[in-house]
């Protein structure tokens, strides 16, 4: 359900990182399973740039609508496009097909993002 | 199926020819059709053709699919859904009220300006506060005017302030009334006790650190416009520290904004200009018991103090009074005032809703002071008194007192994979409009039970035993939530693709 080779941060965002200097990015199994049915998600500009722990849009489910916040400092390369007639993806394949925007990481990644094991860890702390 | 449960669309009824007036053959040239082919519609036939029993018919069966107050207890947790009392109906019908013209010169409508003038010191008094506006329709453009005050004061006085500070209790249009405003937004954490925490909040599971009041107010020193704050809160709680916290915003040069959707817990009990409010709208087809939702238009008069006074939208209703001799009554004349240069400009046509006003103010003088104050308690009885009859059928996540909403969750229910969207079906079955659910946001699987003080015990006791029942099925029968309602018109709706792939047009199928 946590794929190793992802970084992940506490609010429940995955980012996968590539050796260009750019990376992918998304939200949990955790989160899509806590938010219930995606049926919308706001996604940013292209070329905006980000701290880290900014908003970047916001995902909307038939329960509820939820921040989502940059994990690392970047510029917005691309959205996924996909999402806007399919938001069931984030729900059926959050790494996959539910991925949401690719960015450029810009200064050094955020030292708070989690490996697989301590993600795998904060989850199952909060579902108790 | 049988009629009350079986209704097609209009259009679908349509059968061409079919009519619902007989009306007399064209005796004159037919006018010609001038239109630009741009404004023609295309692709649609025409409204449909139908008889006149048929389309009756056909929206009072619709019509009885409906629930509203006066069908039964409606408890929608922070709407405030209370009987809508006939005598407001009644008054707002004098011709003198329904009729007249909004164009009308002053002299013609004295009547109508003494009771604008009269609603605005009923509010003035109730909300401790100075200045008053009836002008906005609702609660989120009340918001907005409020907020555009803040932000006319700090300009007059060359502050260009960008941060405004909302806890994460607050209502959901906050932030967003911030926002459009023009303002940066930051969050404030509530503790445990779900009221706004002025020490920074560590998340025990996850270690995630919100920030607390004090924190962010050393962050953003000279930037900060002010606090919205709900009061009390989402969760139905009075904040204990308001004054402070109001002490607080003032010595960082801000000022606070009160969302008074819940007033309907403080009326005659406290006044928010008293604790250090300085701006704040209230909600009157909540507190002032005027139609809600499809029932009207609503109505979110603003007050402020007297420093904001100049800002509000115009005109502004005065009142003038001719001296008189000893031991006669004085003689007042109302006009309105347009110069008012500090102003903010218009937020609705004309005066505000009118004849809703006319019930608000019809609300104050059927209860008086004393009734006003009444309700407010009973409104706050009822409330602890499904609190008190629930815990232990229902989890109480957060256990600070309930003023006059009660938030649970389905911390109990769940453990049989029964969840809160379970629980709020199946009220319908029992013939009652579920809670509030998944809001406030703070609390996970919410049910925010608001029953006002419209209740009287035994319909309290009857929702008590509906909610009950559910928690017994919940534990031995869960399946029968999951296929709830059972006994409604339709059952469980799809509400996912009516979300992801909305029909919002009718068009039609080949």
């Amino acid at each position: 359900m946590y794929p190793a080779d992802l970084k992940y941060t506490k609010d429940h965002e995955w980012l996968k990182v590539a050796a260009d200097g750019t990376a992918v990015v998304g939200i949990t199994h955790y989160a899509q399973d806590a938010l219930g049915d995606v049926v919308f998600v706001d996604m940013p500009e292209i070329g905006e740039t980000y701290n880290h722990g900014d908003e970047f849009g916001t995902v909307e489910s038939v329960k509820t609508v939820s921040e989502l916040y940059m994990p690392t400092g970047c510029e917005v390369l691309e959205t996924n496009g996909d999402l806007e007639a399919h938001p069931e993806f984030v729900n059926e394949d959050p790494y996959g097909k539910g991925w949401m925007i690719k960015i450029k990481l810009v200064g050094d990644l955020a030292g708070d993002l989690m490996d697989a094991a301590a993600y795998q860890k904060l989850v199952s702390a909060e579902a108790h | 199926m049988n009629l009350r449960q079986r209704e097609s669309l209009i259009f679908d009824r349509s059968v061409p020819g079919k009519v619902g007036m007989d009306l007399p053959k064209l005796d004159v040239p037919s006018p010609k059709d001038t239109r630009p082919a741009h404004l023609k519609r295309s692709g649609f036939d025409a409204l449909p053709s139908c008889s006149e029993p048929e389309v009756i018919r056909h929206f009072t069966r619709l019509s009885l699919w409906n629930y509203g107050m006066d069908q039964g207890m409606y408890p929608l947790g922070s709407c405030t859904m209370k009987h809508n009392p006939r005598l407001n109906e009644k008054v707002a019908a004098i011709p003198g009220f329904a009729e007249s013209h909004p164009m009308a010169p002053d002299e013609l409508v004295q009547g109508n300006l003494a009771m604008l003038y009269t609603l605005q010191e009923w509010l003035k008094e109730i909300t401790g506060l100075a200045g008053m506006t009836l002008q906005p329709s609702a609660g989120a453009a009340g918001e907005l005017t409020g907020v555009l005050l803040i932000r006319a004061y700090h300009l007059s006085r060359g502050q260009h302030k960008k941060v405004f500070l909302i806890p994460d209790s607050a209502h959901g249009t906050n932030p967003a009334t911030a926002a459009m405003a023009g303002y940066d937004v930051v969050d404030v954490a509530s503790g445990p006790d779900g009221c706004v925490s002025f020490e920074d909040i560590t998340d025990a599971a996850s270690g995630k650190v919100k920030k607390g009041l004090l924190t962010v107010l050393g962050e953003h020193k000279g930037e900060i416009a002010g606090l919205m704050i709900t009061n009390p809160n989402t969760l139905g709680i009075f904040e204990p520290r308001i004054d402070q916290i109001c002490k607080l915003i003032h010595e960082a040069d801000g000022l606070v904004y009160m969302d008074g959707a819940n007033m309907n817990a403080m009326v005659g009990v406290a006044r928010p200009g008293d604790f250090g409010i300085d701006v704040m709208h209230m909600n009157l087809h909540k507190t002032m018991s005027t139609p809600h939702g499809g029932g009207g238009p609503g109505a979110g008069p603003v007050g402020c103090v007297a420093k904001l006074e100049p800002f509000l939208p115009k005109p502004v209703v005065v009142r003038e009074t001719t001296k008189v001799g000893e031991g006669e009554v004085p003689h007042h004349t109302y006009r309105w005032e347009w110069n008012r240069p500090q102003s903010i400009g218009k937020v609705h046509t004309f005066y505000g809703n009118f004849g809703i006003l006319v019930r608000a103010l019809t609300y104050c003088y059927s209860h008086g002071g004393d009734g006003l104050r009444n309700a407010t308690l009973r409104a706050i009885v009822n409330a602890n008194y499904i609190r008190h009859e629930l815990m232990g059928h229902y989890h109480l996540p957060v256990t600070s007192p309930s003023l006059h909403e009660v938030v649970f969750n389905d911390a109990i229910q769940a453990k049989n994979d029964v969840h809160t969207l379970d629980i709020a079906k199946r009220l319908i079955d029992h013939g009652y409009h579920p809670p509030t659910i998944y809001f406030p946001m703070v609390v996970s699987g919410a049910l925010m039970i608001e029953p006002t003080e419209s209740e009287d015990k035994e319909e309290l006791d009857a929702f008590i035993h509906a909610m009950k029942e559910i928690a017994r099925e919940a534990q031995e029968n869960p399946e029968i939530l999951h296929q709830a309602p059972v006994l409604a018109p339709l059952r469980r709706l799809d509400e996912t693709t009516a979300a992801r792939k909305p029909v919002l047009r009718w068009t039609k199928q080949a």
